[in-house]
């Protein structure tokens, strides 16, 4: 039971990283890739409809963690209190960033809610491949089950963490390249013209980029960590991640060669579960290492809701999931297509 | 008092009184939308139409500050109050996490929809999408009530070896008397500000001579509903909660009436000051042996005073708590005699004209935020000392984790932020009245 909800958890928080990351990768190259306010307004439009739905993935995933594993919710949530904090200061940033923009036709408070918008979702990118990170790298939990991490300390992995390090930064570099080719790409399937060539030609750019990260960042992991591997050694299955991050990667650099837009997107969006997947796998059953104390790591076992709630929990939840896509499907089928700019809207 | 938990308490008082106020607009505005919506397709009048969009454009500004306000408070569970979620997350996690799976999933998905998709949707797909958005908010609402009414009024729960409390019964936290209640007497009050709200805009245009047809069509909609829903919010809801307390939480009763001592025929007391030091009444008005009839139907009833408890288990801030409770009753009651007399002249066909109406109307527009606020100051100091009713105090609750520096500087942080957000917004729906209901440009909403 316990394994099936951190399954749950792990599938919703890369339903999020996959659905939110296109619209903030898309907020990334915003500045840059769309030249003038007609162009702006077209990676609006795309995002637009969806990315609020899009952003309740984190609610609801959130929530889900809460209910199923509230050991860890309590501990991880006041132990990364200063970013979490500022990760909300952020959303809400880019969330007026983006609604209130186009309230007003004047050049001086659209140029201040466009660099808003572009600014808070590069740092949240940055924000979420470092806390991916923390979590990998372990933090300094104590014997009651809660720490307290600083900002940073030293940058140096190692029982006195701080919040940024080496590795962590490296992480969030990591999210801040794939996110912002995540972006591009739904920008180029969802626009055509100018726009649409810049977009391509970013995420081509940034490929390379990307390949070699993924590479140094599964270096670094299983130096300061060797542990991630057991699980791959035990189970052979879990030879299906390198393997889905590796054609992942070599469908989005064919696809956006040969301009197949939807093809290069997929391949992305494969990309980036496959990485959280692996991340998962390696973790699993620790949901939150610890640097201190090994037996003070939090485990699903120990910091899960008792068994009743869990096995409740499983009923509403098949059936809200169920209602959920219905309503994605309808909404992206509803909003399907290139964006024009005639239509009401942003 | 330890320094930490003031500020933690601030913290989720500061951020949770702010994001009510965009909640308890869109919730009681939704179903008033969906009247107009509803008049606009039966009657293919096209002034309904504009109504109901111009409300839309209100309801979208108001709704995307609710949400961003809205998830600090999710997260403060997990940040500010650890201890707590640690104790109790193997229950209230079940009400929250059905909240981002049922509510918030189907609020967000049709928002989108109901504010940008009119041109793409028939006018009854457009109807649909306003009541799922409608379905939606009042969902939320539901869950969050069931969260806060739990820890009210403690239910379907069992102790855990770990000192935890654990699930044991859905059904009974789903169904918490106390959750029916609340939700009722809420909801009521969110419709309150959505109805009042309108009239205000609508008298406003009446005042100001312009978009006439329109105005009436909000004063119209706007002093019914407030009529309606301001008496519901007494009788039955605001009665059927008074008893819950009185039953549940008789030291918060005790403190709410500021009744220090224990006596038959209890007075109720109208206006006064509480004097905790001295545990009397300054300047009392009152009503004698009132209390004891709306408490438990007759004159002599023995109502506990606060001497009956030990103090400890006193709510931490009487006066406090008492004002809270008297504002909201206060004002509830000014706006049944408003809203009657509304009603009473717009029967007579004389509303409209009635300009010295229209002013009161307009005026009354910030009083129902003010009310459903001390409503919920009522609710949550009067649950003091404790955090969990009976199980868990406040002061075992917070982060011990967080110290009281970090907490003040986020605080610091929400304090800034919000206050650049209220601008925006009172800006930008200056600029939306200003605009009215007619004129479709603008890129906006």
């Amino acid at each position: 039971m316990e394994t099936l909800w951190f399954c749950i958890v792990a599938v919703m928080v890369a339903a999020y990283v996959v659905l939110d990351g296109f619209d903030l990768g898309a907020g990334v190259i915003y500045l840059f890739a769309a030249k003038g306010t007609p162009e702006r307004r077209m990676i609006l439009r795309a995002i637009g409809p969806v990315w609020d739905g899009n952003e309740v993935w984190l609610l609801a995933a959130g929530g889900t963690l809460y209910f199923a594993f509230p050991q860890l919710y309590a501990s991880s949530f006041s132990g990364f209190y200063l970013p979490l904090m500022m990760v909300l200061w952020l959303l809400m940033l880019r969330a007026i960033g983006i609604e209130f923009r186009t309230h007003m036709e004047n050049p001086v408070w659209q140029g201040f809610f466009d660099v808003v918008f572009s600014v808070s979702s590069a740092l949240l990118a940055i924000f979420f491949g470092a806390a991916l990170g923390n979590v990998i790298r372990g933090v300094p939990l104590r014997a009651d089950g809660y720490f307290f991490e600083p900002l940073w300390t030293d940058f140096r992995v190692g029982t006195n963490n701080g919040i940024l390090d080496w590795y962590t930064v490296l992480a969030g570099v990591v999210a801040l390249v794939t996110l912002t080719a995540h972006g591009a790409l739904y920008v180029a399937v969802k626009t055509e013209n100018e726009l649409n060539r810049r977009a391509r030609r970013t995420a081509l750019a940034l490929w390379p980029v990307q390949v070699l990260l993924t590479v140094l960042s599964l270096a670094a992991t299983c130096w300061i960590r060797p542990q991630v591997l057991d699980n791959y050694r035990e189970h052979s299955i879990g030879m299906l991640v390198p393997l889905v991050v590796t054609g992942s990667l070599i469908v989005m650099f064919w696809a956006g060669r040969k301009g197949l837009e939807k093809a290069a997107f997929l391949g992305s969006c494969f990309y980036i579960v496959g990485m959280l997947v692996g991340a998962a796998f390696a973790l699993y059953p620790v949901v939150l290492p610890a640097s201190t104390d090994p037996s003070y790591s939090l485990t699903i076992y120990n910091s899960a809701a008792g068994r009743h709630g869990l096995i409740v929990g499983l009923s509403w939840w098949i059936i809200g999931i169920v209602l959920t896509l219905g309503y994605f499907v309808f909404i992206y089928r509803m909003f399907r297509g290139k964006v024009k700019l005639e239509d009401a809207g942003y | 008092m330890d320094s930490a938990l003031i500020v933690h308490r601030l913290h989720f008082a500061f951020t949770a009184t702010f994001h009510y106020l965009f909640p308890q607009l869109t919730m009681g505005l939704a179903p008033l939308i969906v009247i107009l919506k509803t008049l606009a397709l039966r009657r293919n009048d096209e002034t309904y139409n504009q109504a109901a969009r111009f409300w839309a454009r209100i309801f979208g500004i108001n709704f995307v500050l609710g949400v961003v306000t809205g998830i600090p408070m999710e997260f403060q569970f997990g940040t500010n109050w650890s201890h707590f979620s640690r104790f109790a997350g193997g229950v209230i996690g079940q009400t929250l996490a059905m909240e981002g799976m049922f509510a918030f999933f189907l609020e967000s998905a049709f928002l989108g929809l109901f504010l940008y998709g009119e041109k793409r949707l028939s006018p009854r797909m457009h109807w649909w999408s306003a009541v799922a958005v409608f379905l939606g908010s009042w969902i939320s609402g539901y869950f969050i009530i069931a969260t806060n009414a739990w820890m009210q009024y403690p239910v379907g729960y069992e102790r855990a070896a770990d000192g935890s409390v654990q699930l044991s019964s859905f059904w009974a936290l789903v169904l918490n008397p106390w959750a029916w209640w609340q939700y009722a007497h809420n909801m009521s009050g969110s419709v309150i500000t959505g109805a009042f709200v309108m009239a205000s805009i609508g008298a406003f245009y009446l005042l100001w001579g312009k978009y006439v047809d329109h105005g009436r069509i909000f004063v119209k909609t706007g002093v019914i509903a407030g009529c309606i829903f301001s008496i519901l919010q007494v009788f039955p809801t605001g009665d059927g909660q008074g008893k819950m307390v009185a039953r549940h939480q008789p030291a918060t009763l005790a403190a709410m009436e500021a009744l220090f001592t224990s006596q038959p025929g209890a007075p109720l007391i109208i206006i006064g000051q509480p004097n905790a030091e001295e545990k009397t009444i300054d300047n009392p008005l009152y009503v004698p042996k009132m209390l004891s009839m709306l408490t438990y139907r007759r004159w002599e009833a023995r109502v506990q005073g606060l001497d009956s408890f030990p103090q400890e288990d006193w709510p931490t801030n009487i006066p406090l708590l008492y004002y809270s409770y008297h504002i909201m009753v206060g004002l509830g009651t000014i706006f049944i005699a408003i809203s009657v007399v509304a009603v009473l002249l717009l029967w007579r066909n004389k509303l409209f004209q009635a300009r010295w109406m229209l002013w009161i109307l307009l005026l009354c527009l910030p009083f129902p935020y003010i009310a459903n606020t001390a409503g919920w100051m009522t609710a949550e100091l009067g649950r003091q000392p404790w955090l969990v009713y009976g199980l868990m105090r406040t002061l075992d609750g917070y982060s011990k984790t967080v110290s009281a520096g970090n907490g003040m500087f986020t605080l610091l942080g929400f304090m800034g932020i919000y206050l650049v957000l209220g601008i925006l917004f009172l800006f930008l729906v200056r600029r939306e009245i200003e605009r009215g209901p007619v004129s479709e440009a603008g890129g906006g909403h």
